[in-house]
C-alpha cells in the first residue's frame, strides 16, 4: 500500500466525540432492495424550483423513466423507481423539518420491475463537458451526502473558478450512519470510476478521499480500487482523525488542505469542489450504464428495530416499509429521526417517503436519546466555544438570540454556524443552543423580509408624493398664467372703455392690440440685444435704425400698426437666417408678419432706397433664410409681381447655399403662389385650404390689385401727452387714422411704445392664443368684412407672410376727416376684425407649417 | 405511537452544572486537608458553616422568587460559594462573620442580579471584602500553625474550635482539655512582610520574628495543595489553563523584576506565588466562569490583570492579601476585554 501518510493534514478548532454506536448497522453486507406497496416522489426535494411532472394519473412508468423534467437551473429531474403506474399526482406531507406538504407522484409498481430504455454513454471521455452535465442533469442526480443540491450545477463552476482539488467525502463522522461506509466496502470502484467521471469534468490537479480512521475495511477496499485503476498519481486516499463534525464540507477542507472557505463563499471560490461517495456512485451509473438515480444505500438503526443494517432503497419508498422490514419494535419507538443523531430531523409519521437525501433512519428508544433535560442558566463556562467548529462565540449568541438582539448576533457571525450541535451537545447547562440560533436566524428572516418590502413601499408612496407634487405645481403655473392674462386682458378691456368711441371695443380689437405691443416689446428686445452685441453693429441694425428713425421721420401719417409692423421687420431682418426665430414669433403674436409688412411696406413707399440698401445687403448674402430674401425681394418689386417674385425668389433661394429654409418659407412660399395664381380663394388640389387660407388668398390678391398707401395709415392723435396703453394707443391711431392725423403723434407713441408694451406681449400673445379656435368665424367675419369693404383692407397680414409688402397693414384706409362716427365705427370693426383674422389666420398657417 | 417531534442535536453529554460543580468542591479538598492538618479544625468547621448558611440563603430566595427548589438547589453553586468562602476566611472566624459573609454573598452578590450566571462580581469574593472592609480585626486574626502531630497539647481540639467559632457553644460543647485556651493568632506572611516596617527583607526572614519556618512551610503546603487540586480540574477539562497560567505567570514577572531591583524591600516571587491565597485564587476564585472574560485572549488578558493587580495591591495597597480585590476589579473589565477580544471566526478575514 502507497497511500500518503497523514503528516500533513491539518486539524479544525473544536468538535467533539459523541459515542459512535455504528457497530450495530455494518455487521451484514447492504441487502438489495424490496418493493413496497406504492412508491411517493415529492417533485420538490432540494432547494431551488420543483420538477415540472411529466405524466398524468393513470399512466403507467417503467423503470428508470423520468416522470418530472427539471425547471430552472437549480433543479433536477426525478424517475420511476421501478415500473407500475401512476395512481396519483397529490399533496403529500414531505420528510422535512418543517413538516409541510407538497405535491409528489404516487407509483404503485406492478412488481415486473421492466426497466425503460437506458442510454449510456459508450466513452464519457469523448464527450464535452456540457454533454455529461446535461447526462447527469437528466439523470436526476443530487448530492446524496445529505443537503442533496443538484450535482450539475454543482458540477459546474463559475470561469473564473478554476478548481484545483476534488476532494470526495467519505469521513461520515455522524454517529449512527454507516451508509457511505457499506458503499466503499462493497462498491469501490464504482466509487472511484465515479470520482474518475467527475475528475473528468472538473479537470482538478488532485482528487482527494478524505475518510474516518474508524472505517479500515474502507480504507482498504478504496486503496485497491485506486490501484487497481492506476490511479495512484491523481487520487490520494486520506485518512483524517475521528472526530464530529470533520465530515462538514468545510471542515473537511480545512482538514485536507489547510486552506478555509472564505465568509459568504461556496469552495468553489478558492478551487475545491467536494462531493459524497454515494453521488460519485450515482454519476457512474448515469454515465457508463445510464441509470438514473432510482435508489440509494440508506441505514436502518436504532434500539427500537431488533434488525440493523443497511438497504439499497428504491427512492419513494414509505419508511413503514423498510421497519418492517427491519422488525420494528412499536412499542420501544420513541424518536424517529431521518438522518444522524445530531443534524437530523424528527418525522411525524411512518408513512413519510424516502428521498434522494435519505441517509439515516434511525428508529430511537427513549433510552437512547432520552428527553432533553431542562435548561439551566447558563454559567458561561465557555465549553461551547471550546467545541465550536466554526470558531463562534456561541455563548454570546445565545445571550443575543435570547435577548432578541439580532443584530449583534450578525455581528457575531451568527449566520456562519453550520447547526453542527457541537456546542449543544458539550453545554452542562443542557441549554438547547442550535435551537436559539434557529430561532435567532428565523427572527432576522423575517425582519429581512419586512424590512425589503417596507422599502418598496416607502419608494413607491414617495414617487406618487413627488408625481403629485409635480402635477400640482403644473397646475398652479398654469393658473397663474391664466390669472395674469385674464388680468391683463381685464386692464386692456378697463383702458379702451375709457374711450368713450371705443366703447364698443370687442375681444377681437384688445387681442389686435395685444399682437401689436407683442411686437413692440420684441423690437424693443431686439434693439436692446443689437446694443449688446460685441459685433459691430450689423448694416441692417443700422439700416433698420435708419429706417426706424426716418420713420421717425417721416413726416407720413401711419398707423401705429404699420409702424409696429416695420419695426418687427427690421428686426427680423436683424435677426438674419434665423427664421425660426421669425417664425416662433410669428407664432406668438399673429401681428409679427402684419408689422413685418407694414414695415416694409413703409420703407418701400417712404424710403425706398432704405429699403433697396437692406434688400440688396440681405441678399448680398450673410446666410439669410429665404424668409428674409422673399421678404426683401418682395419689398423691392412690385406689389403684383411680388407674389411671384417671391414665389420664384423663394424657388431662387432654394439654390442659394443658405440655411436651409424653413417649412414654414416653403409653405409659405407655396401658399402664395397658390394664393397668387388663384386669385379666388378656393381650394386647391395639392392642399386643401380652410376657410382662412381662402380668405388670406383672396384678401392677398385684393391688396395686391390696389396699393393701399402706407402713409394713409396712421392715424396721429398725439392728443395726449400721457403715456397710453398699447390698445389705448391702437384705438386713438385709428380715430386719428379716421379723422388723418398727422404721423407725429403716431411715431411719438411708437416711441413710447417700444418700452412699456413689453408686460403686454405675453397678454397680447396670450389673447392671441386664446383666440385662436375663434378663427375660423373670425376668418368669416373677415371675409365678409373684406367683401363688403374693399378699401378696408386688412392687412396683409392675413396673407401668406410677407408676400406683400405694399398691400398691408394699414387698417385704415379712409382718410377722410369727414368720416361719420358711425362710418369711422364701421371701418374699425372691420379693421380689428380683418387684423384678428389676419392674425388667426398667420398663426394657423404658421403653426400648419 | 406518537413520536416525540423535537429539533436537533438529538445527543448531549452525559452531565450537567451540577457535576461540574460537585469536581470543583472535591478539587478545594486536598487545599482543604493541607489546612485541617495544620491549621485545625477551623476552616473545616467554617466550610461546613458556610456551607449550609449558603443553602439556607439560597433556598430562601427561591421561595421568595418561586423557583422549583429541588432544580436550583442541585447545581451546587451556593455550596461551591460556602466552600470557597469557609477556606477563605480565617480558621478562627466568628460565626456571624461568616454568617454575614456568606448571606451577602449569596443574597446580594448572586441573586439580586439574577441567579447562577448572572451575577457580574464573584458572590464569595463579594462576601470576603465585605467582612474585610467591615470586620477588620477579625479578618486579621490568623491562627499559628499548629500542627495536630507536633504538640498534641498545644492543638486545639474540635470541641475547642467549635467553641471559639460559635462562643455561645461553649456552655453546651464540653472542652476536652480543661480551661479555656487561648488561641494563638499570627498574622499571614504577607501580613508580616508588609508591615516589617524597616527591617529588609533578609533580616525578616532570618530574625523569623513572625513567620518561623515551619508556619511558612504549612504556608505553602496548603497552597500547593489548592494547586494540586486546579491541576486536576485542568486535566478534567473544567476549565482551561490560560487564566491560572497567566495570573501565576504575571504575578511572577512583576516579583522578580521589582525584586530583582531591591531585594530588601521586595518579597521574592516563592512568597507571593505560595503565600496567601494566590493558589486558591488562582484555581478556584478567578477562573469562576461566569465573572471571568470568556475567549481564550480575553482570559490571557483577564488573568495578567489579576495578577498584575495582586502584586500592586500587595506591594503598595493597604491590605497584605489582594486576591478578592483585585478578582472584583478585574470583573468590573471583564466584559470590556469579551468585546474586544472576539476570536477569528471561521471563512472570516480577521477579528471584528
Amino acid at each position: 500500500m502507497n497511500w500518503q501518510p497523514n503528516k500533513h493534514l491539518h486539524t479544525f478548532h473544536g468538535g467533539i466525540h459523541p459515542p459512535e454506536n455504528k457497530n450495530q448497522s455494518t455487521q451484514a453486507p447492504i441487502e438489495a432492495a424490496l418493493l413496497p406497496d406504492k412508491l411517493i416522489l415529492p417533485l420538490q426535494q432540494h432547494i431551488g424550483q420543483q420538477a415540472k411532472s411529466q405524466v398524468q394519473v393513470g399512466d403507467s412508468v417503467l423503470k428508470g423513466q423520468m416522470i418530472a423534467e427539471p425547471t430552472g437551473y437549480v433543479s433536477a429531474a426525478i424517475h420511476a423507481p421501478t415500473s407500475g403506474t401512476v395512481t396519483a399526482i397529490e399533496t403529500h406531507a414531505l420528510p422535512h423539518p418543517s413538516g409541510l406538504s407538497e405535491r409528489c407522484i404516487i407509483i404503485t409498481p406492478d412488481g415486473k420491475d421492466t426497466w425503460a430504455e437506458l442510454t449510456p454513454v459508450a466513452d464519457y471521455q469523448q464527450l464535452d463537458k456540457s454533454e455529461l452535465l446535461q447526462h447527469i442533469g437528466n439523470a436526476g442526480i443530487t448530492g446524496l451526502g445529505g443537503a442533496g443540491f443538484p450535482t450539475s450545477v454543482k458540477l459546474n463552476p463559475a470561469e473564473d473558478s478554476p478548481i484545483n482539488t476534488l476532494i470526495l467525502n467519505a469521513a461520515e463522522c455522524e454517529p449512527y450512519i454507516t451508509a457511505d461506509d457499506m458503499l466503499m466496502r462493497e462498491r469501490a470502484e464504482e466509487v472511484i470510476q465515479g470520482l474518475q467521471i467527475i475528475a473528468h469534468i472538473l479537470q482538478p490537479e488532485q482528487c482527494l478521499i478524505g475518510i474516518e480512521n474508524n472505517k479500515p475495511e474502507a480504507i482498504e477496499a478504496l486503496q485497491h480500487a485506486v490501484e487497481a485503476l492506476q490511479l495512484t498519481q491523481l487520487i490520494h486516499v486520506e485518512r483524517i482523525p475521528v472526530k464530529y463534525p470533520s465530515g462538514g464540507e468545510k471542515q473537511l477542507i480545512q482538514i485536507l488542505t489547510g486552506k478555509e472557505v472564505p465568509n459568504g463563499g461556496i469552495p468553489a471560490d478558492i478551487g475545491i469542489v467536494c462531493h459524497n461517495v454515494g453521488t460519485a456512485v450515482a454519476v457512474y451509473r448515469a454515465i457508463v450504464k445510464g441509470e438514473p438515480l432510482i435508489s440509494r444505500i440508506t441505514t436502518i438503526t436504532g434500539d427500537a428495530v431488533a434488525r440493523q443494517g443497511n438497504i439499497e432503497v428504491l427512492l419513494g419508498t414509505p419508511i413503514e416499509a423498510l421497519l418492517t422490514h427491519f422488525d420494528i419494535q412499536q412499542n420501544q419507538l420513541h424518536r424517529l429521526i431521518m438522518g444522524g443523531p445530531m443534524m437530523g430531523f424528527t418525522l411525524d409519521s411512518v408513512a413519510l417517503p424516502v428521498v434522494k437525501a435519505t441517509n439515516c433512519i434511525l428508529a430511537a428508544t427513549n433510552r437512547e436519546l432520552p428527553d432533553p433535560a431542562p435548561e439551566q442558566a447558563c454559567i458561561r463556562c465557555g465549553m461551547c466555544a471550546d467545541a465550536c467548529p466554526a470558531t463562534l462565540l456561541p455563548q454570546q449568541l445565545y445571550w443575543f438570540s435570547k435577548s432578541r438582539e439580532f443584530d449583534k448576533a450578525l455581528s457575531h457571525n451568527l449566520l456562519d454556524c453550520i447547526e453542527c450541535g457541537a456546542c449543544s451537545y458539550v453545554c452542562p447547562s443542557n441549554i438547547p443552543l442550535v435551537q436559539y440560533y434557529r430561532f435567532a436566524k428565523g427572527e432576522i428572516r423575517i425582519e429581512e423580509h419586512e424590512r425589503t418590502s417596507s422599502d418598496h413601499a416607502r419608494q413607491r408612496f414617495e414617487a406618487r408624493t413627488a408625481r403629485l407634487e409635480q402635477e400640482e405645481a403644473e397646475k398652479e403655473a398654469k393658473r397663474k398664467a391664466r390669472a395674469e392674462a385674464a388680468a391683463a386682458s381685464k386692464k386692456a378691456k378697463t383702458a379702451t372703455s375709457e374711450d368713450g368711441d371705443k366703447a364698443a371695443v370687442d375681444p377681437k380689437a384688445a387681442v389686435v392690440q395685444a399682437a401689436l405691443e407683442r411686437a413692440k416689446a420684441r423690437k424693443a428686445q431686439k434693439a436692446a440685444a443689437a446694443k449688446d452685441t460685441a459685433d459691430a453693429p450689423s448694416a441692417d441694425t443700422i439700416v433698420n435704425k435708419s429706417a426706424t428713425e426716418k420713420a421717425k421721420d417721416a413726416a407720413p401719417v401711419m398707423s401705429a400698426v404699420e409702424r409696429a409692423k416695420a419695426r418687427k421687420a427690421a428686426r427680423a431682418e436683424e435677426q438674419g437666417s434665423d427664421s425660426e426665430k421669425a417664425a416662433q414669433g410669428e407664432k406668438k403674436t399673429g401681428g409679427l408678419t402684419a408689422l413685418e409688412k407694414a414695415k416694409a411696406k413703409r420703407a418701400q413707399n417712404s424710403d425706398v432706397p432704405a429699403v433697396q440698401e437692406k434688400t440688396q445687403e440681405k441678399t448680398e448674402g450673410k446666410g439669410l433664410s429665404a424668409l428674409e430674401r422673399a421678404k426683401a425681394k418682395r419689398a423691392a418689386g412690385n406689389d403684383e409681381q411680388s407674389a411671384e417674385a417671391a414665389s420664384n425668389t423663394g424657388s431662387d433661394q432654394e439654390a442659394k447655399p443658405a440655411k436651409a429654409m424653413s417649412a414654414l418659407e416653403k409653405a409659405k412660399a407655396k401658399r402664395t403662389q397658390a394664393a397668387a395664381q388663384d386669385s379666388s380663394a378656393t381650394r386647391t388640389e395639392d392642399k386643401p385650404l380652410s376657410a382662412l387660407e381662402r380668405a388670406k388668398a383672396k384678401r392677398a390678391s385684393a391688396a395686391q390689385t390696389e396699393a393701399p398707401a402706407v402713409e394713409q395709415a396712421a392715424p396721429a392723435p398725439a392728443d395726449e401727452a400721457k403715456p397710453l396703453t398699447a390698445l389705448e394707443r391702437a384705438k386713438l391711431k385709428r380715430a386719428q387714422a379716421a379723422t388723418g392725423n398727422t404721423a407725429e403723434s403716431v411715431d411719438k407713441r411708437a416711441g413710447d411704445n417700444t418700452g412699456d408694451s413689453v408686460s403686454d406681449s405675453a397678454a397680447e400673445s396670450t389673447e392671441a392664443g386664446s383666440e385662436k379656435p375663434m378663427s375660423a368665424l373670425e376668418r368669416a367675419k373677415a371675409k365678409r368684412a373684406t367683401v363688403a369693404q374693399s378699401t378696408a383692407e386688412n392687412s396683409e397680414a392675413a396673407a401668406p407672410a410677407r408676400t406683400t409688402e405694399s398691400a398691408t397693414e394699414s387698417p385704415v384706409e379712409k382718410p377722410a376727416a369727414a368720416m361719420s362716427a358711425l362710418e369711422r365705427a364701421k371701418a374699425k370693426r372691420a379693421e380689428k376684425a380683418a387684423q384678428q383674422a389676419a392674425d388667426n389666420s398667420n398663426a394657423d398657417t404658421d403653426k400648419r407649417d | 405511537m406518537s413520536l416525540l417531534r423535537i429539533t436537533s442535536p438529538h445527543l448531549s453529554r452525559r452531565g450537567n452544572t451540577g457535576d461540574v460543580m460537585l469536581l470543583v468542591i472535591m478539587a478545594t479538598l486536598p487545599g482543604l486537608a493541607m489546612l485541617t492538618w495544620f491549621f485545625g479544625w477551623g476552616n473545616l468547621i467554617n466550610v461546613v458553616w458556610a456551607s449550609l448558611v449558603a443553602v439556607a440563603c439560597e433556598a430562601l430566595v427561591l421561595v421568595l422568587r418561586r423557583r422549583p427548589l429541588s432544580h436550583y438547589l442541585t447545581d451546587y453553586s451556593a455550596i461551591l460559594t460556602g466552600v470557597l468562602l469557609g477556606l477563605s476566611l480565617p480558621s478562627l472566624a466568628p460565626w456571624w462573620l461568616t454568617l454575614i459573609a456568606t448571606a451577602f454573598a449569596i443574597i446580594v452578590a448572586k441573586h439580586l442580579y439574577g441567579g447562577m450566571g448572572q451575577n457580574p462580581f464573584n458572590p464569595a469574593m463579594i462576601g470576603y471584602a465585605l467582612v474585610l472592609i467591615s470586620f477588620p480585626v477579625e479578618m486579621t486574626s490568623w491562627l499559628a500553625p499548629q500542627t495536630l502531630s507536633i504538640a498534641p497539647g498545644q492543638a486545639m481540639g474540635f470541641a475547642d474550635t467549635l467553641s471559639a467559632i460559635f462562643p455561645f457553644l461553649s456552655e453546651i460543647v464540653l472542652s476536652v482539655s480543661d480551661g479555656a485556651f487561648d488561641a494563638v493568632t499570627m498574622a499571614t506572611p504577607l501580613d508580616a512582610f508588609k508591615h516589617k516596617g524597616a527591617v529588609t527583607a533578609e533580616e525578616f526572614w532570618a530574625a523569623e520574628l513572625v513567620v518561623s519556618p515551619e508556619s511558612w512551610k504549612a504556608w505553602q503546603l496548603v497552597s500547593i495543595g489548592f494547586f494540586a487540586g486546579g491541576a486536576y480540574l485542568i486535566y478534567r477539562k473544567i476549565f482551561t489553563w490560560h487564566i491560572p497560567v497567566s495570573m501565576l505567570a504575571a504575578l511572577t514577572l512583576l516579583s522578580l523584576i521589582f525584586w530583582s531591583t531591591d531585594p530588601s524591600n521586595f518579597a521574592y516571587p516563592e512568597l507571593h506565588l505560595l503565600g496567601g491565597a494566590t493558589m486558591l485564587g488562582a484555581f478556584f476564585i478567578a477562573t469562576d466562569p461566569v465573572t471571568a472574560a470568556t475567549s481564550i485572549k480575553g482570559k490571557l488578558y483577564y488573568g495578567a490583570g489579576i495578577g498584575i493587580l495582586i502584586y500592586v495591591i500587595r506591594s503598595w495597597g493597604n491590605y497584605p492579601d489582594a486576591v478578592a480585590f483585585a478578582v472584583l476589579l478585574m470583573n468590573f473589565v471583564a466584559p470590556l476585554i469579551d468585546h474586544y477580544t472576539q476570536p477569528r471566526a471561521y471563512g472570516h478575514k480577521s477579528t471584528k
